[in-house]
Order: C-alpha cells, then structure tokens, then sequence
C-alpha cells in the first residue's frame, strides 16, 4: 500500500509543482511586460 | 498605467474545469471502484496513471516533431513555441513514468531498476528530450535556435516507436497489455484505464495551452526589450 500511496504522491506532487512553475513565470512575464510597456509609454511622452 | 490582470479565457477555464472533473472520475474509479489485480493487490494501481502518463509523454513528443516539420516548412515561430511547450510536457510526464515504474518494479519484482529494454529506451527518451530543452537555452538566435530544435525533435522522435515496439522485439521482463486481440485486462480495469487516458489527455491541453501562453509573452517580453534596447 506504501508503495501504491508513494507513486500517487510523486505524481501529483510533479505536477501541481509544474502547474505552479507555469503560473509564476506568467506572473513574473506580466509584470516585467507591464513595466517595460510603461517605460516606453513614458519615453513617448518626453519625446 | 494600470496593471493588467490576467483572466482566463472561456477555453481555458472550460478545459481547466473539464480536466479537473477528469481526472476527479479516475481517481474515483481507481481507488474505490475497480477492484486490484489478483496477484499484485493494491499496487496495480498504479498502472493507470503510470500508463496514462507514459502515453500522454509519446503524444507530447508527436506533436514537437509534427510541430517542428511544420516549423521547417512554413518557419513561422508559432510552431516552435508549441514545439516547445510540448516538449517540456513530454519531460514531465517522461520522468513521472520512470519514476512510477520503479515503485512499481520494486513491488513486483523487487528492483527498483533493471537493464529491461524498454526502461532503457524510455531513459534514453528522457535524455533526448532533456537535452533537447538545454541546447534550446543554449542559442541567442531566435532563428537558429527554432531551426536547430526543429531538426533534433524530428530525429528525437525516433525513440518513441522503439520505447513502444521494445516489449515486442526484445525479450523483456515489462509486461505487455496491449496486444493484437486488444486489452489483456478484466473489462473494469480497461475502463479506469480509458478514462485515466481521457484524463490525461485534457490535462495535456491545458498545460499546453498555458506553456504557449507564457512563451507568447516571453516573445512579447523580448520585443519590448529590443524597443528599449534601440531606444525608442
């Protein structure tokens, strides 16, 4: 039963781990989009 | 300036919810509904997902290598993102089957590992397609690094069939349930089989989707970069 319990854990642990990676690289990919973006946005105004 | 905030779309959250409840059926009918295997007991179980996750790993490297012969073709980036996408879901779910088949090795013919045909091939799979995500991280070039990736995942895919065909040409310790005459298996466990399959399937599309998400923004993100870069 052990080993049975053992192979589900890693499953789901692999992947919501996964899941969870996906989700802060596009959190982290929006936030760096969004102050890029912003920056140029100001760049146009001065110039 | 407002932060934006990322909602899902309606295919997303249809196929988020569609996977959930999917795979909430196959746990249902592995652990309380389809009885264990005579001999082995309760740690037949673990084929479903282990299965499972081995066909959802084949299918993930079919598409990169149907993606990449697209690439070569039309060489618009948008396959190379699938490409990609796809690969590192075939990676994941490559290393939960060489993880899940020791387990169950080690219960069955008490070995964690075995010089087997086709645990060898499914390593090598591993290694192919490990090293297919590295020599990516390893060009600048959007180009060269599509082009290049395009050509390793069409050969790398020369494995899959023989990880598949190995427990029919070679003689082998790994059992084989799938044969000619169709499942070698009570109808119950073909069932829980098929709905862990289906499961798996919908899991595949949602994480692809989310993977080509990112590398769009990733695309973005570089754009942008360059922007500021020419000092725009």
């Amino acid at each position: 039963m052990e080993y049975l319990f053992a192979a589900y854990m890693i499953i789901w642990v692999l992947i919501f781990g996964y899941v969870l990676t996906l989700g802060k690289r596009e959190k982290q990919l929006q936030e760096d989009i969004f102050v890029l973006k912003k920056y140029l946005s100001n760049n146009d105004k001065k110039s | 300036m407002k932060e934006p905030v990322n909602t899902p779309s309606l295919t997303d959250r249809v196929l988020g919810w569609g996977t959930f409840l999917a795979v909430t059926v196959a746990l249902y009918l592995v652990f309380m509904w389809v009885p264990n295997e005579k001999i082995q007991g309760p740690v037949s179980k673990i084929i479903y997902f282990h299965i499972a996750s081995a066909w959802l790993a084949f299918f993930a490297f079919f598409v990169v290598m149907v993606c990449s012969i697209i690439y070569l073709k039309t060489k618009d980036l948008k396959w190379d993102i699938i490409s990609y996408a796809s690969a590192e879901i075939g990676v994941l779910f490559t290393t939960i089957v060489l993880v899940t088949g020791p387990i169950w090795g080690r219960a069955s013919w008490n070995a964690w590992w075995t010089w087997d045909h086709r645990l060898t091939t499914t390593l090598i799979l591993w290694f192919i397609y490990i090293a297919y995500l590295m020599i990516r991280s390893s060009f600048n070039e959007e180009e060269k690094k599509a082009r290049f990736s395009a050509v390793f995942g069409i050969i790398g895919f020369i494995d899959v069939p023989i990880v598949w065909m190995s427990i029919r040409w070679w003689r082998t310790i790994h059992p084989n349930i799938v044969s000619s005459g169709g499942f070698a298996m009570d109808p119950s466990m073909v069932q829980t089989l098929l709905v862990s399959l289906g499961a798996f399937t919908l899991l595949y599309f949602y994480l692809l989707r989310k993977g080509i998400l990112i590398q769009k923004m990733r695309s973005e993100f570089e754009l942008l970069k360059q922007e500021l870069g020419t000092g725009r």
